[in-house]
């Protein structure tokens, strides 16, 4: 990116519609051109798929298919009012979390912000397991406890049902509402809220209508992440709705790639899918679009933190209670699983065994190989995809535009396709000429690269959305180039941002189950398919194992990564 | 480099030329060793338990070293669909592979994909019917899908005896069993079921609400969680060597019979790693490796000179249903959407 000033000269007039001429062409047009390749190449596979029969002809057929047979249609149904229900209720869980952590003297901030980033890194279908270990109806740990306290016979709870799919997926996607959240409210200054106290309104008046309706694009957003998040999920509906017998879409497309398969029905029931994201995308634009939101400027005072009073300790010990959902129960299941006979048996000696520990870091030969795998790939699609992500997000926010319209709608398109669909795309994608990937860890780093891209890109825009250019242009009237405004400017206030943005790719990585489980062969097995291979026939004291250790060293790398951010920013801007 | 490629396929041409011309059958000679171990590896996909798997694995690679095993395991069914994945795309990852879906080798050896190799230790000692006379699979293994239930939830004597009484009223919500679309074992079980109990039998079973688990290891161990008491279907070696280890869980051999399922192994034709495919192919047959399979794995065996375990019944002394691959493999998509019509998953 060389410029010179001249060609800055629309710039300063408005932030969004600025004349194109401003960056070279080419360097746009080389990287729209990668991201069509990247994510043009799989689905026009799939939509070659979709509109042809085996013989190749033309035709509609498939999708005929699709809404004729109530083996297919019902799946769809369900997987709408599963992905409204969970988008709703991680809203209603996650927005007073996020207000109280980030704007109220809530004891223990710090504290709750790591455990709820602990909860994000959790991948759904370990959730799903060790859920399944606290909450089946018969043998599950809290319906025993449940039985042995009140006599009854019945179960607490019974995680084999669609409420209980709602509720572990509600519990691993509410984390996203919530640091998009609190994101946000972080970057609130307390000046517009000094304002409404100053005009008499009570605190409580405040935070309806100053400070929710600023954070509400943040709102809508989070919820929109966690509605496409349900909507696409494929382990945890894998593992809970069979034994529960029912069918969401994306496990009904894993069943149609069984072999035989029938990829061309599977791509027609993708279909729906994207057409419903394209829609919520276009409606978030909608409502959103008219509003200005860039709320970090130059004069932007300090952030206040209510006093909740007495209230303090009550709503600490709420939060808590809410964080044993996602966290402090589920760990607890999977640590006593990896010591134990059986893993939800009793709580005694006899059943302590260190076979599973042994089992996994001796006999098993997949182990090593599948945390390199992992942990390499999530390193290397972290960082590309983090530059990506933010070349994209640069040129939309200063540049706008067609081709920035244009790389937006590509770098957010791949939020529509459920990860197994791309799967299988780049399955037959890369199996054949020219370029052959299968069988490496490339076809891996793309698939993912391509999954994670619109959450990266998401949060990337957010940061630049939030920063309002004054600072930039600032910086341009005293002298300085472009460049040197990029990097002492801009690169610095974006810093949290950037590195928010590349741990939600990692972790993305490390959960990433879908397009794996089609995507990776004998040798570029990543630990999330070891686990689900190792669930579909039980093992689930060697899946605690497994699951523990790959979460310990997830946390050392996030934990390393936010330190590495922390030297030389201001606290306040940790990243959660 | 190359020269020394030329060499390495003169030896194996000189090694194994002339009998392959002829017949199917090998036997393991120092020539094949060598060859074996100059490829340094195979590739085993298989659907026995992970386990078990690398027990034979770690039994192998300790009598040649040198030879690496390695192992992926996956059920039967999603195997079977990897290979059609890969072969259709023209990858050829697979060395050497054991389903618990006999049916799958009908398909396979259609389709051309499997290489004629006879180990001369089952064209000589194995019973008739257990391996393909024109070499491209033989019975490595069988397995029964049997049911059980948990000694400690339910008392013997009011165990259930059959698959008919498992549709009386008090076994509702109590019956775990795994998916034929998943388990090679299940479905050869449900094709043996519905053939010998008709579907009426399992229209009936689904109204037990019974719950669903993929894999046919699962069941045993849903058993002894407890999550429930009785399961339909599921493998007998889990049940063995869990019960072995102490667990509460004892076999019921329903009187309608058992589904016997066969898992055959055969060599790819593309394999990689011929000679070494072909050595692990052989060795997997020997007394040796078969009494792993037996003591480790809680299978059974058709070699003639197999020791069984205590505590276990001898298959000659079990009712078995027959085992019909042919018939399997031309029925598999009608069974998978019957029982899924029936089961809604």
């Amino acid at each position: 990116m060389t410029l010179t000033p001249a060609q800055t000269s629309g710039y300063l007039a408005d932030k969004r519609t600025s004349s194109g001429f401003d960056l070279s062409a080419g360097v746009l047009g080389a990287v729209g051109l990668f991201l069509a390749g990247l994510i043009g190449l799989p689905l026009a596979w799939l939509a070659a798929f979709a509109f042809t029969n085996r013989q190749g002809a033309l035709t509609l057929a498939n999708f005929v298919d699709l809404i004729d047979d109530p083996d297919l249609f019902e799946p769809l149904l369900t997987t709408f009012n599963l992905a409204g229900l969970v988008a709703f209720f991680a809203a209603l869980s996650a927005a007073p979390l996020a207000w109280l952590v980030a704007r109220t003297d809530l004891p223990g901030r710090r504290a709750i912000r790591s455990l709820v980033t602990a909860s994000f890194v959790t991948p759904p279908f370990l959730g799903a397991i060790s859920w399944e270990i606290l909450a089946a109806p018969n043998s599950g740990i809290l319906n025993r406890l449940w039985r042995e306290a009140s006599g009854s016979n019945e179960a607490l709870f019974n995680i084999y049902s669609f409420s209980g799919l709602v509720f572990v997926i509600a519990c691993y996607t509410a984390p996203y509402v919530f640091v998009v959240l609190t994101n946000a409210l972080d970057r609130i200054p307390a000046d517009l809220e000094d304002a409404a106290g100053i005009l008499g309104a009570s605190r409580w008046r405040i935070v309806s209508s100053v400070t929710l309706p600023l954070v509400l694009p943040a709102l809508l957003a989070g919820a929109l992440v966690a509605f496409l998040q349900a909507m696409t999920l494929f382990g945890s509906p894998a593992i809970l709705a069979i034994p529960a017998g029912f069918h969401t879409i994306t496990t009904k497309i894993y069943a149609l790639f069984q072999f035989p398969p029938k990829p061309e029905i599977a791509a027609a029931a993708a279909l729906p899918l994207l057409l419903v994201t394209m829609l919520l995308l276009f409606l978030q634009g909608r409502i959103l679009g008219r509003r200005g939101y860039a709320v970090v400027g130059g004069k932007a005072g300090d952030v206040r933190l209510l006093s909740l009073g007495a209230w303090r300790w009550p709503l600490f010990a709420v939060v808590m209670l809410v964080l044993a959902l996602p966290l402090f129960l589920p760990y607890g299941a999977l640590l006593k699983a990896a010591v134990s006979r059986v893993p939800a048996g009793p709580f005694d000696l006899a059943n302590l065994t260190l076979h599973h520990v042994n089992f996994v870091f001796l006999d098993f030969s997949q182990t090593r190989r599948a945390f390199a795998n992992t942990f390499i790939l999530a390193l290397a699609t972290a960082s590309a995809g983090t530059l990506l992500a933010l070349f994209i997000a640069y040129m939309v926010a200063r540049q706008g535009g067609f081709g920035g319209k244009l790389l937006e709608a590509l770098a957010s398109a791949p939020l529509a396709i459920p990860g197994i669909v791309l799967g299988v795309g780049l399955f037959l994608a890369y199996t054949r000429g020219p370029i052959v990937l299968y069988g490496t860890l490339w076809i891996l780093f793309f698939a993912f690269l391509t999954i994670e891209l619109p959450a990266a890109y998401q949060q990337m825009r957010a940061a630049f959305r939030g920063l309002h250019p004054e600072l930039e242009e600032a910086s341009r009237i005293l002298g300085a180039t472009r460049l040197v405004t990029l990097r002492r400017i801009t690169a610095p206030l974006l810093k949290s941002g950037v590195i928010a943005g590349w741990c939600l790719i990692f972790i993305g990585v490390v959960r990433e189950l879908s397009a794996a489980v089609i995507l990776s062969s004998q040798n570029t097995k990543v630990l999330s398919v070891v686990i689900f291979d190792l669930n579909e026939s039980g093992d689930l004291g060697a899946i605690a194992v497994i699951g523990v250790t790959m979460l310990l060293l997830t946390f050392a790398i996030i934990g390393f990564a936010n330190w590495i951010s922390g030297v030389g920013a201001e606290p306040r801007r940790a990243v959660s | 480099m190359i020269s020394r490629r030329i060499v390495i396929c003169a030896i194996f041409l000189c090694g194994t030329s002339a009998a392959l011309a002829q017949s199917p059958t090998y036997a393991i000679t120092p020539e094949l060793e060598d060859a074996a171990k100059r490829e340094g590896k195979l590739v085993y996909y298989t659907s026995i338990e992970v386990k078990v798997a690398e027990e034979l694995a770690k039994a192998f690679e300790k009598r040649y070293p040198g030879i690496d095993v390695v192992v992926e395991r996956n059920g039967a069914e999603r195997q079977f669909s990897k290979i059609g994945q890969e072969y259709s795309s023209k990858i050829y990852n697979v060395d050497v592979v054991n389903s618990s879906d006999a049916a799958h080798f009908i398909f396979w050896k259609r389709e051309g994909w499997l290489a004629a190799a006879l180990p001369e230790e089952v064209a000589k000692r194995y019973p008739a019917g257990t391996f393909d006379p024109e070499g491209y699979y033989a019975a490595m293994r069988s397995s029964l899908s049997v049911m059980a239930y948990n000694t400690t939830l339910v008392p013997a004597a009011e165990a259930p005896k059959s698959f008919s009484e498992l549709l009386e009223p008090k076994w509702r919500g109590k019956l775990v069993k795994a998916h034929p679309g998943y388990s090679g074992t299940i479905l050869t079980a449900t094709f043996q079921m519905a053939r010998d109990l008709g579907w009426e039998y399992f229209e009936k079973l689904a109204t037990q609400q019974v719950m669903q688990t993929q894999s046919s290891t699962d069941p045993p161990r849903k058993v002894i969680a407890g999550e429930r008491p009785v399961m339909v279907d599921g493998n007998e070696y889990n049940v063995f060597l869990e019960k072995e280890r102490g667990a509460p869980i004892e076999v019921i051999y329903p009187s309608e019979g058992t589904p016997l399922v066969v898992g055959p192994t055969g060599v790819m034709k593309n394999a990689r790693n011929p000679n070494a495919a072909r050595l692990f192919h052989a060795w997997s047959f020997t007394l040796e490796a078969q009494q792993v399979a037996v003591e480790k794995g809680g299978l059974r065996s058709f070699h003639p000179d197999i020791v069984e375990p205590k505590g276990r019944k001898p298959l000659a002394e079990i009712k078995l249903m027959k085992d019909d691959p042919v018939a399997v493999d031309k029925q598999v998509e009608d069974i998978k959407r019957r029982y899924v019509r029936y089961f809604k998953t």
